[in-house]
């Protein structure tokens, strides 16, 4: 695989959430607007690229029976740094993440990531393989956050499009489904069917 | 009387899948039929209740009492990865026939972020042990009954002509919507 290849497969023949179905939870939970689904994105990437570096370094020095429990205690190491690093410097969007940060450890992103090729390949492209999915992961998260944000309040990363006509006090008449939780399962439903559509043609 | 607000606001207006998104992917993984999906229900309740009490104890006397709470992450979850493997081989030893029932699902609740997040979520609620355990066997039951709920659902869409786009993940995700939907209408009963 040459490293273009590796760099750019994230984004669309394995993209973690349309191709992969990875990591539901913090897709549909903190993507009610574009904002928070880009900030979910950018923590989620950092974990994946710095666990991916650490794991194909010490790979040789672990043995395979306590793998997965090792692979775990790194990732979570990261998570802990980017819980803290977020509350000291991003208060208000940890708090809009809130619990969603801590449960990056469970993503099956990042440990398959970690099984299926940090613990097989060398760090460097290891590094490339953890930018790529976690940007491809970002990008989906931003999209469906986007969606929602346009739909569910009008606005899109906090900018007001004037889409929906006013009501009698001015505030806009919204589709306020979508932000909520029935519009995050109907949206990505919607876009994976797209996606497959697109993959097929 | 706080009990039964915690029970019915966990089950059913803050139904810890279809509101609080936690534990999707079983969720859409393990729900292709209905017995599948009454065993995974019954193997979460019993490691979440049982989590959720080991990790409140180690928050309060460890992790509390020597100052440590930034390392809340790790140890829940390697307290976690130990005890379903501790459960899974306690069971086989003292009841073959629940871990005939059970075993499959055990490994799998390890990376079930519901069971994480419920630890997490009743500290944050600053609950007490008896509170904790009525909320995480509260939202164990929302998780089977959403699943249940599901599984059934699917079950029918089996037989249902779905355009060829929509079919498998996008169509399971759609329902999901509408059933969250449904589950709104709990919203302000307590």
């Amino acid at each position: 695989m040459t490293i273009k290849e590796n760099l750019l497969k994230g984004f669309f023949k394995e993209n973690p959430v349309f191709v992969l179905l990875l990591g539901m939870c913090p897709t549909l939970a903190t993507t009610s607007s574009a904002i928070n689904g880009l900030g979910m994105g950018l923590a989620t990437t950092f974990v994946l690229i710095m666990s991916n570096i650490v794991i194909s370094l010490v790979k040789n020095l672990i043995p395979d029976k306590v793998r997965i429990p090792s692979f775990i205690v790194i990732i979570a190491s990261f998570v802990t740094v980017v819980d803290l690093v977020m509350a000291g410097f991003l208060p208000d969007l940890h708090q809009s993440l809130g619990l969603f940060i801590p449960l990056i450890v469970v993503n099956c992103i990042v440990l398959g990531r970690a099984e299926a090729f940090a613990s097989k390949n060398n760090p460097f492209n290891s590094m490339l393989d953890g930018i790529s999915l976690g940007l491809g992961f970002s990008m989906a998260l931003t999209i469906l956050g986007s969606i929602r944000e346009i739909l569910g309040s009008g606005t899109v990363f906090g900018f007001d499009l004037s889409l929906f006509p006013l009501d009698d006090k001015g505030a806009p008449v919204t589709m306020l489904m979508f932000i909520l939780a029935p519009g995050g399962f109907i949206v990505l439903g919607y876009l994976i069917a797209l996606i497959n559509r697109v993959r097929k043609v | 009387m706080i009990y039964v607000t915690i029970l019915i606001s966990a089950i059913f207006v803050n139904n810890i899948v279809l509101s609080q998104f936690l534990g999707i992917c079983p969720f859409l993984g393990v729900s292709k039929k209905i017995n599948t999906a009454i065993g995974m229900g019954m193997a979460v309740t019993f490691v979440m209740v049982l989590s959720s009490m080991v990790t409140f104890l180690l928050q309060k006397y460890i992790l509390e009492s020597l100052g440590i709470e930034f390392l809340q992450t790790i140890t829940f979850i390697l307290v976690i990865a130990a005890l379903v493997q501790l459960v899974e081989i306690v069971l086989k030893k003292v009841s073959p026939a629940l871990y005939q029932a059970l075993g499959v699902f055990l490994p799998l609740i390890t990376t079930n972020c519901a069971i994480l997040g419920v630890a997490i979520l009743i500290i944050q609620k600053n609950y007490s042990m008896v509170e904790g355990v009525v909320f995480a066997a509260a939202s164990a039951i929302g998780f089977a009954l959403a699943l249940i709920i599901f599984a059934g659902l699917r079950e029918h869409l089996d037989l249902q002509d779905v355009p060829k786009g929509m079919q498998g993940t996008p169509i399971a995700l759609v329902v999901a919507g509408i059933l969250a939907l449904a589950f709104m209408g709990f919203a302000g009963i307590v």
